[in-house]
Parts: structure tokens; sequence; C-alpha cells
């Protein structure tokens, strides 16, 4: 069994991570009802004895002592993780794993990336190394981080620089949050676009995340659960948003429904591989077989069902409405319409009381619905967990490589030009000892090769499919 | 005669429980249909075979469990043991921490390598418990990596360790819509690797069991543990003990030996549970067939239509390519039962469909750099491409 460490960098970064230990320790208390440090729990958590002093301390069997969460916790402002350490979740957190500062990156990237990556990179260096020798077999770092901000961007994605050097067997799992259309940081598309470069470069797989999406799901389920149409009672633990029965007492914050999505997307990604089914998939599966060329690796991502109905009796058609609503655009977690554009390959995760042929009979059925690219007509990449997550009897997460990303860059450097044809606000990054506009021509080069990526593939679309000849051998 | 079973991977693993399983239940069914002396001298062949006896206990498979994660292998075991009927050995297993990621490249030169001498080391053991060895019968998948790859490169060890005795490869074929994306490059790889080093490989498509499932059994929804029994019952049909055609009155020594004419290409098998109707089998031309019926009125069989010459090569007397074992005890209560193995162009079709997937994959070079990363290259991808378009070939040219 393999361990994951879990970074979260700045405000974002860390007001989700918060979200998701929260929903991993449910998770986890619902399935090991006897208290036993399994190796199922040890992938995200460590078993520490508290009495001992120092370092030292760390069980591998037996009952649940104390858990620690293997996590980083980078912030370049004190107020959001100063809030988690004052929490009901303090105790899960290792204080040796903090690495503050007082004035944050004031949105600016290359404050994040140049000013303080140089600043704390030995300090950087020493609390992964840490969270590494604590594992006994490392398999993942998952980087939680927004691009628009500072912190969460620049310093987020220098990190993934020394992540790849100094781990380069491990591999490096991004939740992107990308930012809206309305957003409120002036220089979030600077930020976005030189993040972008290091996440082309550096990170073996992105799944891109937007706020309206998560907003718009949320708005979905609050007019489903208002609603109180008759015979629809939805079971309120089951919302894929909800908080209830959480350890975090204090009052829902407005993001908090959003940031549980997301949390739920981290945890359903690992259900596989920590818990028990008939058809595993590891972390490492997913780059495998979600990533045909090494610069393709955005995912694009959908959780269903948004919640369960109260309804005990699951018949077949609504397991398979599961299944549609995986590919419908308003179930994606970034603004994209999977279905009109084109797959290069999709990963289904299934967790709970889903059998193969029911995966089998939902693929048949929506195949023709979806154009996959020509060399990879049956694109599809199956897993089955027998562990639903908390609240339902089962769920999809479905993975896409798939064109539909397009939109969301273009779009961004479409934002980027808008401020750069001015030069607006640059003299703030170009004050910044190493910055130079070259990042910034540098930067949108790397995004423009990546959307011709995309247009050239986009193009072999409507082209017949022909089956090139194979090679001739004597007999 | 004894066979020692490697299951790999996942899906080995799964199966291999099941296998054992199966053989086990019937070989204690009370009910043989045959004298007393008959059943127990059907359940010590079968016993003598696949399991080792220790003081006290239970029996123990004579199998090691092969994975490069500890789920699977952890499951099984405890699945077997909970049954209190037979179980895995303890030390009989070897586990690693993180898997192969589906990766044929990685299977066969990271795992490989690393593993070998510890998994030999655990498969000399259980062949030293063995009084005569007759042979391997290995389990696994074509589509993941640890079964596909590092199937491969135990099964090469084997030639070379043990060349004398015979290997026969249990190959799972993948759903034709994919399980796994990379399952047609992973194939390719694994079969042609085993062309170069495995006696027999006994096929079973996970497409043609699932329809067994649904048509024939009627199972809605149908789960692997389903797929796997149906599995492990065609396997049990042919694997336990019969007498051949000549009527000795001792069971058939070795279970494996199967007498192929030409160097053994690709063995399909399509085993049927009841007994087997007129099969249409104008298209399909076989090399070599071996019918094997169980339970009553087996000495009164008439099988003279599978000498039939319009279903062999021309090259090839029928009575050559003929066999016949049978046993009146009955298998798994059936009253009369009968299976075929068949060495036919039935998997051409499939063959040649995974060859011309992973050729238009490999046109476009998708995900060629997660192979070539591990030391697979584009010269080893064409040369598996050659091997498979001879071996398509040789089967349509019959």
């Amino acid at each position: 069994m393999t361990q994951s460490v879990i970074v979260q960098v700045g405000q974002c970064g860390n007001q989700i991570g918060c979200c998701f230990w929260d929903l991993a320790l449910r998770e986890h208390a619902s399935v090991n009802q006897k208290g036993i440090y399994d190796e199922a729990i040890s992938s995200f958590f460590r078993n520490v004895d508290t009495r001992m002093v120092g370092d030292g301390g760390s069980i591998s069997k037996g009952k649940i002592c104390s858990l620690k969460a293997r996590a980083v916790l980078i912030d370049m402002e004190e107020g959001v993780v100063n809030e988690i350490l004052q929490g009901p979740l303090r105790d899960v957190f290792d204080s040796k794993q903090l690495i503050t500062d007082i004035s944050g990156s004031g949105n600016n990237w290359a404050v994040g990336h140049k000013v303080f990556g140089s600043l704390y990179q030995e300090q950087i260096l020493e609390k992964l190394r840490k969270s590494a020798e604590h594992c006994d077999c490392l398999q993942c770092f998952f980087i939680i981080h927004s691009m628009g901000g500072g912190t969460g961007s620049g310093l987020g994605t220098f990190l993934l620089k020394v992540l790849e050097d100094e781990f380069p067997e491990v591999y490096r799992f991004v939740t992107s949050i990308y930012p809206s259309g309305e957003d409120d940081v002036i220089t979030s598309p600077y930020n976005s676009i030189l993040a972008m470069k290091e996440l082309n470069e550096h990170a073996d797989c992105v799944l891109p995340i937007d706020n309206q999406s998560l907003f718009d799901i949320i708005s979905k389920i609050d007019l489903v659960v208002n609603s109180g149409k008759l015979g629809t009672a939805v079971k309120p633990k089951s919302l894929v948003t909800s908080s209830a029965g959480a350890f975090k007492k204090q009052q829902e914050k407005p993001f908090d429904a959003m940031n549980n999505i997301v949390a739920n997307l981290l945890l359903n990604l690992t259900s596989s591989a920590r818990f028990e089914g008939s058809l595993n998939m590891d972390l490492n599966e997913i780059s495998m077989n979600l990533v045909p060329f090494p610069q393709l690796h955005y995912l694009v991502s959908s959780l269903t069902p948004l919640y369960t109905l109260a309804d005990v009796n699951i018949p077949p058609r609504r397991l398979d409405q599961m299944f549609s609503d995986a590919f419908s655009k308003d179930h994606q977690l970034i603004q994209a319409d999977p279905k009109h554009s084109l797959y290069l390959a999709c990963a289904l995760m299934v967790r709970g009381n889903v059998q193969i042929s029911d995966l089998r009979r939902n693929i048949e059925r929506l195949k023709p619905s979806l154009q996959f690219v020509s060399w990879n007509q049956e694109g599809w990449k199956t897993s089955l967990c027998s562990v639903p997550p908390v609240g339902h009897s089962h769920s999809l997460l479905a993975l896409a490589n798939n064109t539909c990303v397009k939109p969301t860059f273009l779009e961004l450097r479409e934002r980027f030009m808008r401020l750069y044809k001015k030069k607006a606000h640059l003299h703030h990054y170009l004050q910044i000892e190493g910055m130079e506009e070259s990042c910034f021509t540098e930067a949108v080069s790397s995004l423009s090769a990546l959307i011709q990526e995309y247009s050239q593939l986009d193009a072999t679309k409507s082209m017949p499919m022909e089956d090139l000849p194979r090679l001739s051998v004597a007999v | 005669m004894s066979i020692v079973t490697v299951q790999l991977g996942q899906c080995g693993n799964q199966i291999g429980f099941e296998v054992f399983d199966a053989l086990f239940s019937d070989s204690h069914c009370p009910q043989g249909l045959c004298s007393k002396r008959e059943n127990e001298a059907y359940q010590a062949s079968c016993k003598e075979r696949f399991f080792s006896e220790e003081e006290h206990g239970v029996p123990i498979a004579r199998a090691v469990l092969v994975d490069m994660e500890p789920k699977v292998i952890n499951q099984t075991l405890s699945k077997a043991a909970q049954s209190g009927r037979w179980k895995y050995g303890q030390h009989s297993c070897f586990c690693q921490k993180q898997g192969s990621g589906n990766n044929w490249a990685y299977g066969y030169s990271v795992h490989g390598p690393r593993h070998e001498e510890s998994i030999m080391n655990l498969i000399q053991k259980e062949v030293e418990k063995c009084d005569s060895l007759s042979g391997f019968f290995i389990i696994m998948s074509m589509a993941g990596g640890t079964g596909s790859g590092l199937g491969a490169f135990i099964t090469r060890n084997l030639q070379d360790q043990y060349s004398n005795s015979l290997k026969m490869n249990h190959i799972i074929w993948p759903y034709g819509t994919g399980e796994v994306i990379v399952q047609n490059y992973n194939s390719i790889l694994t079969l042609s690797h085993l062309y170069r080093s495995s006696d027999a490989l006994l096929v079973h498509e996970n497409d043609a069991l699932h329809k067994i499932c649904a048509k024939l059994m009627n199972i809605k929804q149908i789960s692997f543990r389903d797929i796997n029994q149906v599995l492990a019952h065609q396997l049990g049909s042919v694997f336990q003990p019969t007498y051949s055609e000549e009527g000795s009155s001792h069971y058939r020594r070795n279970p494996l030996g199967i007498d192929w004419q030409v160097r053994p290409p690709l063995s399909g098998a399509p085993t049927l549970g009841k007994m087997s109707a007129n099969k249409n089998l104008h298209f399909n031309t076989s090399l070599a067939n071996l019918v094997i019926l169980r339970g009553k009125e087996v000495h009164s069989a008439d099988l003279g239509g599978f000498k039939d010459p319009a279903l062999y090569t021309s090259w090839l007397e029928p009575d050559n390519a003929f066999n016949m074992w049978k046993t009146q005890r009955a298998f798994n209560k059936y009253e009369k039962s009968a299976a075929l193995v068949s060495n036919s162009q039935f998997l051409v079709k499939p063959l040649d469909m995974i060859v011309g997937k992973a050729w238009n994959m490999f046109a476009s070079k998708a995900y060629i750099h997660q192979y070539t990363k591990f030391g697979i290259e584009e010269e080893d991808f064409l040369d598996s491409f050659t091997l498979l378009e001879q071996v398509v070939a040789s089967y349509r040219n019959l």
C-alpha cells in the first residue's frame, strides 16, 4: 500500500485542504469501525503516540492512537493556517509541518514564486523530506492551490520544480482552482498564465476546477433540496457538498460547500487505491492511461451523484442516470462540454454496489454519443471500488482527457492579452528580482503551444476513420 | 504428477482462488455418480495434483501468489482461510507495496529483474514439495501491468530454469471496450513474449464469459466473481482427473499433457458445461481438438462427428488431431458434462482486432513515452507486431 502527501498552498489551497482532511477522517471513521490503524488509513494519516517527545512515536499497527495528516501547510499569510490550528482539526496537523509568513504575496505570482520561493526553499525541502521519510512507500504528492492569487499560484508552482528534482519518482498531481470570469483579483490572468507554464512543465497530472462551475453545482443542489417535491426527500448527509457530521462545528463559511466538492473529488480519486474492489485502480494507473502525450495532462472531472434520494431501492435506471450525468456539462467541475468535444481518454471510477455488468451496459449505451480520437476509439479505463463514499450507496468519478479544456485556456489567454497589451500592472511584477518581460512572453507561448496541440486534435474530429495499412509478413 | 500454479496480479489471484475452490468442491462432492473406490481414486488424484498435505491441517494449494501491491493477495488469502476447507501456504506469496500501474514495461523491466530471485525461490520451494512435477499453470491477464509484464518475465525464467516441464499460461483476454486504455499495447507485448517461452496458451475472453453469464445463466447484475466462477468451472472440468482413450486403470498421469503436433501456437478454449450440441464449425478450421466427457454413459458416447476431416486442416489426419478423455465420475454433480479444448482459428478474429487497434495507436505514438521510460523501445513494439502478424497469417492459412 502506498502513501500520499497533500501539500496545501495559499488561502484557497488551505481552505480546501481543511475540508479534505475533515472528509477523509469521516470516511475512514465510517469504514474503520474497530479503530485499528490499517493500510487504507495509512495512505493519508500517520499513527502517532503523542506521549512520546520529539519526532518519534510513529506506530505502524494496532489501535489508532492519534492520527496525524500527511500534510504540509504553506501560506504566506497567517490567517487561514492559524484558524485551522485553532479549530477542531488542530490535532490532526503536525505543528512542525507548516511554513507561514506574515506579509502575504499581494496577489503577485512573482512574489510567491521568486521572493518566497528562494526565501523558503530550504525550509520547504526540509518539511517535504520529513513527510516523505514518514512514508513507507510514497507514491504521490497532491498539490492544492489556486491559480489566480500570489501564494498558491506562485509558491505553489515553485514547489513543483522542487518536487521534481528532489523526488523524481513520485507523482505530482495538482488540483488547480482557475479564476472565473468575474474574478475580483485584477491580476489573476497574469498569475494564472505564469503558473500554467510551470504546470505544463512540471506536473504529471492537473485537475483544473473553476469556482463558477462549483457554484452552479451548489445552486442545482439547493434547488432540489429546497424544492420540497413530494417523494424526493434528499438524505441530508448525502450531499456532495455537505459538512453534516463534520468535526468543524463552527458556522459554515461561504466557500465550504464548494470546497467540499473538491474534497470529494480527491477522496474518490484515491478510493480505489485505498480500499478493496474487484477492479482496482492505483494512482500510477491514472497517469499511465489518461496521459497519451506528456504535455496533454489536463483532466476534466465530474462527480455524480450530487445527492442521494432517501429512496432506498435504487432501480437500475437511477444507476444509469448517474452515468449519464457524469457526461453532462452541468456536472463538470470546469466550464466545459466534453460531449461536444473530442475525447482522448476517459476513466470511470465507480464506488459502491456497482458491478461490471452495470459499467459495461452504460459504456455501451453512452459510447455512440461521445467522440473519441481515432487512435483510441475504446479509450476507457474503469475501476470498481467496493467501499462507497459516506452517505451514498454508490458514486462515480469521471476523468476525461478531452479537448473541451481548450476554451478555458483560450479565455485565459484572452484576458491576459487584454491586460498585457496595455502593460497594466506589469511593473508590480517586473520590479521583482528575476522577473523580466521574457517570463511573460515565454509563458504565453507555452500556453499557445498547448492550445495548438488541442486544436490539431480537434481538427481530426470530423475526419473519416481510416485503418492504417498493417505490416505484411511472409509466412 | 503435480501442477504448480502461479497466480499473477489482481486478475490472476482472483481467478486462482476460484479455480482452487472449484477443484476442491468438486473433488469432495459426495455424489460422484460412481463407485466409492472410483471416487476415492479421483479425489486422491485431484489432491495430488493441486494440493499438498500438512500434518494436521487442511490441504494447502500448490500455488505461488504474486502481486505488486498487497490488497488483492490479502483478500485472497483471507477468503481461502475463511472457508476452512483449504488454504494457501503461509509463505507462498510475494507482494510489494506499489503496483505496476498498468504498465507492461514496468512489470517486465523493473519489477521482473528486481524481484526475480525472490519469486523464483518461492516457486522452487513449491516445486520441491511435489513428488513429481508435471508442469506449471500460470494465471495472468493481458491488459494490466503485473499479470502481463511480470507474467511474461517469469514465464521466460521458468523456461530457462525448468525447460523440461510443461508451461501452460492461462490468459485472460480483456473486454473489447476497454478495461484499460493501453490494454492493446500490453496484450501484444505479452503475447509476443509468451510465444517465445510458453508451451501452451489457454485463453478465456472476458466478453465470452460475460455472455455466458448473461445469456446462458441469466444473471442480472454480473460481477467479476460470477465471471471468475464460470471460468473456474470450465477449467475444473478440463483439469480434473480423467482416463485417456486407451482406458488405463489409473487416472491419466499428466493433466497438462496435450499432444500438439505442431509447435504450440495459441490454443483456444470455448468450453461447454453441458452436453455439446452440434457445433457449426464449417468456418473454423482446427489443428487439434480435445473432448473431455464426464458422467454417465461416457463409454457409449459417439464422437465420430469430431473426426470429420472437414474440421481439420488439410495436412492433418483427424485421427491424430482428435483426442478424447473420459471418466465416469461426474463433475460438480452434473449427470453428464463435456468440455472441449480446441486449437483452431477461433481466436484469429480477436487477435487480429487487438493487433489492429494497437497498430493504430502505435502509429500516432500515443502512450509510447510511458513505455520507453522503462526501457521498452519502439523496436520492441515492432518486433511484437511482426511476430503476431505472422501468427495471424499462419492460422489464416490453415
